[in-house]
């Protein structure tokens, strides 16, 4: 069922998919940033696939993968178990994307297909990092997206009201980056400890 | 807060006392787990009424204790302060949870580290969460702080704040 996902994708948008990789069940497709637009509004209107429902959309800052030592997991599901013969891990996961430094991922399901996708996309500038908004096919995207630029700081072309959902507007820095010191406190009263 | 001259240092002063620690009415600050531990401890089984506690009134102007229950973030602080400010003297805090006494595990950009930073505290009563018993035991203390500020006319000073310990 996931394999066939992104064989529809892959058939369809030959360009545009960089990699993809599946585990049990859980397929992912890794996108190029600029038909971002055009594979979303596909998922959600092909009568085959129909994923009327955007169940997460989140991001992740590489800049740090890989430099500290971490237990052996299973490449696919973060799992930390090694690949047994009952638990095959066929179609690995390809590592992080190469030359980027943030990924926004969104995770689709359709209601009528029961059916789930998700999408990476790696966002090319490191400096002022900006994709495509999905408000447009999926309203619900308005608020996942402002907790995304909320906490890393990536912009969304095209979203109606991008500002801050979680922190205060006068909260400098993005949180959940990973050049965010990891105690750094900014309160809005008191002292700072 | 509380002028300290303003109460009789009687028996009269003991008998309001014995009344005021008997009839506290309480405003819940609830924002997160604790208060399914504070919810257990309001309810039947642990009966926090035997205590005159057991009715939370939802505005500041009614209320004598603020249970600041769960965790404070920074965007919250400012609300908290204006709750507490909004109370009547005499008011007592107690801080419910290791959350709002020390900010507990949370050593983030969010969480304030322990709501003393930023309002006095009467009553530390730690935990992850408190276990009734020990909300019931926090709350016989706050009884005896009440009844001690009627007996002598002093406010008692608010407890030193736990020790961090560095890791």
């Amino acid at each position: 069922m996931s394999a066939d996902l992104i064989e529809v994708v892959k058939d369809r948008f030959p360009d545009a998919v960089s990699d993809s990789h599946a585990y049990r069940g859980d397929a992912t497709v890794i996108l190029r940033p600029e038909s971002l637009l055009a594979v979303a509004s596909f998922l959600k209107d092909d009568p085959a696939l129909r994923m009327n429902f955007l169940m997460d959309l989140s991001a992740v800052d590489y800049s740090t993968y890989g430099e500290r030592p971490t237990t052996a997991f299973f490449a696919s599901s973060g799992v930390a178990v090694r690949p047994t013969a009952l638990i095959p891990d066929e179609d690995p996961w390809p590592g992080p994307p190469r030359g980027a430094r943030f990924a926004v991922v969104y995770h689709f399901y359709s209601t009528d297909k029961k059916h789930r996708l998700r999408l990476v996309v790696p966002v090319e500038d490191d400096d002022s990092p900006e994709v495509d908004s999905l408000t447009g096919l999926w309203p619900g995207a308005n608020w996942l997206e402002r907790e995304v630029w909320d906490m890393f700081g990536i912009r969304f072309r095209g979203h109606p009201d991008l500002k801050r959902i979680l922190m205060y507007e006068s909260f400098e820095g993005y949180p959940l980056r990973k050049d965010y010191p990891v105690n750094k406190r900014q309160p809005l009263i008191g002292p700072l400890n | 807060m509380s002028g300290e001259a303003s109460f009789l240092t009687s028996r009269l002063g003991e008998a309001i006392g014995w009344a005021r620690k008997f009839s506290i009415f309480q405003y819940p600050f609830i924002t997160a787990c604790c208060g399914m531990e504070y919810m257990a401890t309001a309810c039947s089984h642990y009966d926090v009424d035997r205590f005159g506690a057991g009715f939370p009134r939802f505005s500041p102007r009614q209320a004598d204790v603020l249970f600041v229950v769960g965790t404070i973030s920074h965007k919250m602080a400012p609300v908290l302060k204006r709750i507490h400010d909004q109370m009547a003297d005499p008011k007592w805090v107690v801080a419910f949870g290791v959350c709002t006494c020390t900010g507990g595990f949370y050593d983030n950009y969010a969480t304030v580290m322990g709501i003393d930073t930023i309002m006095p505290v009467d009553i530390y009563i730690p935990g992850c969460p408190p276990r009734p018993e020990m909300v019931l035991d926090g709350l016989m203390k706050l009884q005896d702080k009440i009844q001690d500020q009627h007996k002598t006319g002093w406010r008692p000073a608010p407890e030193p704040r736990p020790e961090v310990l560095e890791s």
